[in-house]
């Protein structure tokens, strides 16, 4: 596999058509490839003005999960004028098979090069899709580096929550969509379209976009750094350039899709869907997700059930998932329960409701819900497992409510209770991680009691990795000596009878770390990581540690820089050229306290002027009452907003 | 069994390009889904973990097609067998095209014990060997074919019931599906010198033990 040959651009969509029931048999899974599956959306390629790829940068098992894609292309597709197709990465025999066929990675709807289309919206939920991003554009035939794209190339955009941090992949999207991108993405859409009816140069059309809000062109700003090699300053270099850039929210969640695409293939998850909450009030100071999609908004009850079942109408699935970070905070959980497990009950249907609080209360609600089905795992999230630690993280919980959960879950039927911890947490020292083993056994020794033998715990350790626009974004990762000590201790800790554990390399938690925290300046590694053959870098057969420590040298960076060392309070972070709509000083202040062992408790019982109500305050005017979890704002409205929304 | 009604219904119908690349199992689960869509009464097994009554004939590997798919399914209802047909109809994905639905006697045994042969029709995507026809002959000449599958070792000759070149590029054959003893199209290909996977496979149609259910 040749990463660097160029793809041949004069072939078509016919020429696709002709090769691939020949090519396809040839690779595994060709499933992943033939489109073709049941609600997907053909629009005619040639009277559609508009013509959109858009990509999840892994194999199509995982991206077919993916609800946000899901959801972009419902969109999309609903415009008259517009049309989207999906894009997945080719596993490395697909991608090999292409090269050798000389034909380019095309989109699963048309079987159009990527090239030929006018948008391309890569998401990236996580760090480590970066390369697989790479090589769709490269063997989609478009021109990896923003800067080289001419005309009549693909506008590339890019969004998900990996982007909040857009620094390290700015080099190869022209522009991101920050936030939420429900109503931007039409905003994107109609801008470009405007654009090629104009006839002006592709500079033009950055502009336009970096004039939209929540759109950040990275080519329009400007970054210096000081002798230490910090970030100095980000500066705007166009009028329409925003600084910071705010994130981009839907003020009341959109009804839910329910016309899902039925892959013909297993994928990583078989089911419908259903978002039941955005958002979270909890604050837990590691958690990224919980801090950038504030605020927290709900679905009616009678919206879910009714998803649910046109859901099932559209699909014939027999699963249901209802999504959310923190699903006992839906106001009306047990309203919700009660009519989905009445109106459901008989139909064969497994309806899962994850993050679930620990308390006795959820195991009611599992209870209630999956009725007769069975029963196989039953999850807890304590993240920690000392009381001092899950203060430090504010994830109050005590042990003694961990264990009354977990006798409540074994007596009412289940055998295993799968429990997620995370180490290198700041100031976490080896007691903390003795306490995962000891945690995980004491749960044990209470199924034990109560059904004997069966019994069985299941411990996950994944590693803290300090996100962007979170409390502890100031705070240095654990080093990989530690980790391997604090993992050695739990491997040693953890085995016998009815206890598995499992847990992430440390080197890929490096990787992710690096791409989170990065500046700019990472794009030079990412590309010189990808030359030199990083591809799938979240699968751990094709992680490739040493592509990426040369790709450092070649940039001349040093990793430790990035992860291992503690940012001061003032540092200019690469990030804050966005706005996530979260107070700098709310996440300082947050820190601060996290120190002190200070907790804060759900924001639902008191507000804690986070940022969010004055950074929206004309979107929660409009959508007053319980739209919205946050008070509603009272004061009227004040002139420069009123100009903002009117551009 | 409890006192609930079932009724056993027939089905027959196409697996198309659009689904050449499900194999067995995701047909199966195609099928379950169709089923479900069109809101049909589908009868599942009691038990801890409840699975849907349905039967597929014999199973296709990936990357054929067929015109002639048999599964049977249960119903906790008496339906008239043309509503049954014209509900999956409605809610076949693409690639999936019902042609008949019967009744099915109850007392039958399971379709796949029924099924003993399959025949297929293969047409070769480029210019055909000159010799086509004489290893055709050759091959059927053999006593014995012995071949390696998922490295086991078996004699591919007495699952070939009949092997006919027809010219142009096109073969058809008739082979053995009993359980434990079923001939793959592809690997007769590949013991005429062949590239299976340079040719359309299609199975044109199921031989049953008496009586024919199909």
């Amino acid at each position: 596999m040749a990463p660097n040959s160029a793809v041949n651009r004069t072939r078509s969509a016919t020429d696709l058509l002709a090769a691939l029931p020949r090519l396809l048999p040839r690779v595994q899974k060709p499933g992943r490839y033939a489109g073709g599956e049941l609600n997907q959306v053909v629009k005619d390629w040639e009277s559609t003005p508009l013509r959109a790829a858009l990509v999840f940068p892994d194999v199509y098992d995982l991206g077919m999960s993916n609800l946000g894609l899901a959801i972009l292309y419902d969109i999309l597709n609903r415009q008259p004028d517009m049309l989207a197709e999906r894009v997945f990465s080719p596993w490395p025999d697909m991608d090999a098979a292409l090269r050798a066929a000389d034909l380019p990675l095309f989109g699963l709807e048309s079987k159009h090069p990527l090239h030929a289309f006018d948008l391309i919206g890569i998401s990236l939920p996580y760090e480590t899709l970066y390369t697989n991003a790479l090589t769709v554009l490269d063997l989609g035939g478009v021109p990896l580096l923003a800067a080289d794209r001419g005309d009549y190339d693909p506008l590339v955009i890019a969004g998900g929550h990996a982007t909040f941090n857009p620094e390290p992949m700015s080099d190869f999207i022209d522009a991101f969509v920050i936030g939420e991108g429900e109503d931007a993405i039409l905003e994107v859409a109609q801008a470009l379209l405007g654009w090629k009816s104009s006839g002006e140069p592709r500079s033009a059309l950055l502009r336009r976009l970096a004039g939209l809000r929540g759109i950040y062109v990275p080519s329009l700003y400007r970054v210096t750094y000081t002798a230490e090699g910090m970030v100095d300053r980000i500066e705007p270099a166009a009028p329409e350039a925003r600084m910071p850039v705010l994130k981009r929210i839907v003020p009341r969640l959109p009804p839910p899709l329910t016309r899902f695409i039925v892959p013909y293939v297993d994928v990583t998850h078989n089911r419908i869907p259903i978002e039941i909450q955005r958002g979270c009030t909890r604050g837990c100071r590691f958690c990224q997700a919980g801090m950038i999609t504030r605020p927290v908004r709900e679905r009616p009850v009678a919206e879910v059930v009714d998803a649910i079942e046109q859901g099932l109408a559209q699909t014939g699935y027999e699963e249901v998932g209802l999504l959310s970070l923190s699903s006992s905070d839906y106001d009306d959980i047990l309203e919700l329960v009660r009519q989905v497990s009445a109106r459901f009950a008989g139909r064969h249907l497994n309806i899962n409701l994850p993050s679930l609080r620990i308390e006795s209360f959820s195991v009611e609600l599992m209870d209630l819900l999956q009725g007769e089905a069975s029963r196989s795992g039953f999850t807890l999230a304590p993240e920690a497992a000392t009381e001092r630690m899950r203060e430090i993280i504010n994830k109050p919980v005590s042990t003694e409510q961990v264990l009354t959960t977990a006798r409540e879950i074994y007596r009412r039927g289940w055998h295993l209770i799968k429990l997620y911890f995370m180490i290198g947490h700041p100031s976490e020292t080896l007691e903390d991680v003795q306490a995962i083993a000891d945690l995980s056994r004491a749960v044990l020794a209470e199924g034990r009691k109560i059904i004997g033998s069966r019994a069985a715990v299941h411990a996950g350790v994944s590693t803290f990795i300090p996100k962007p626009h979170t409390p502890f974004q100031w705070v240095p990762c654990d080093s990989l000596e530690s980790i391997r000590a604090k993992q050695a201790l739990l491997k040693g800790a953890l085995r016998g009878p009815g206890l598995k554990l499992s847990w992430t390399q440390p080197e890929e938690t490096q990787l992710e770390a690096w791409l989170s925290r990065g500046d700019r300046r990472m794009g030079k590694v990412v590309l010189e990581a990808w030359r030199r053959g990083a591809r799938f870098d979240a699968w751990q057969e094709h992680f490739n540690q040493g592509a990426w420590m040369q790709a450092f040298d070649a940039a001349g960076l040093v990793p430790e820089f990035y992860t291992h060392r503690e940012r001061p309070i003032d540092e200019t972070l690469p990030w804050d050229v966005l706005d996530a709509g979260v107070h700098k000083s709310f996440l300082t202040e947050d820190y601060l306290w996290s120190l002190q062992g200070r907790t804060r408790v759900d924001c639902r019982e008191r507000c804690f002027a986070c940022g969010i109500l004055p950074k929206f305050a004309a979107l929660r005017r409009e959508h007053p009452g319980e739209t919205w979890e946050c008070p509603e704002v009272r004061s009227p409205a004040r002139q420069v907003e009123v100009a903002l929304e009117a551009r | 069994m409890t006192d609930q009604v079932r009724v056993r219904y027939r089905l027959r119908f196409h697996k198309t390009e659009a689904m050449r690349f499900t194999g067995h199992l995701d047909m199966h689960r195609a099928l379950e889904r169709t089923i479900r869509r069109s809101g049909l009464p589908l009868a599942y097994t009691r038990g801890f973990s409840p699975h849907p009554r349905l039967q597929l004939a014999a199973a296709l590997p990936l990357g054929f097609v067929s015109r002639a798919e048999v599964a049977d399914l249960w119903l906790e209802e008496p339906l008239a067998a043309q509503d049954v047909l014209s509900r999956l109809q409605v809610a076949a994905p693409p690639g999936m095209e019902f042609l008949e639905a019967l009744v099915a006697p109850e007392h039958e045994p399971a379709l796949q014990q029924q099924v003993t042969g399959a025949a297929y029709s293969v047409v070769l995507a480029g210019p055909p060997p000159a010799d086509l026809d004489e290893r055709v002959h050759s091959l059927l000449l053999a006593p014995s074919l012995l071949r390696q599958r998922r490295s086991k070792s078996y004699d591919l000759r007495p699952l070939i019931l009949s092997l006919e070149y027809e010219g142009g590029g096109r073969l058809a054959m008739q082979l053995a599906a009993r359980e434990g003893a079923t001939g793959r199209p592809d690997e007769v290909i590949e013991a005429l010198g062949l590239d299976p996977l340079s040719a359309d496979i299609e199975r044109t149609s199921l031989t049953y033990a008496v009586p024919s259910p199909g």
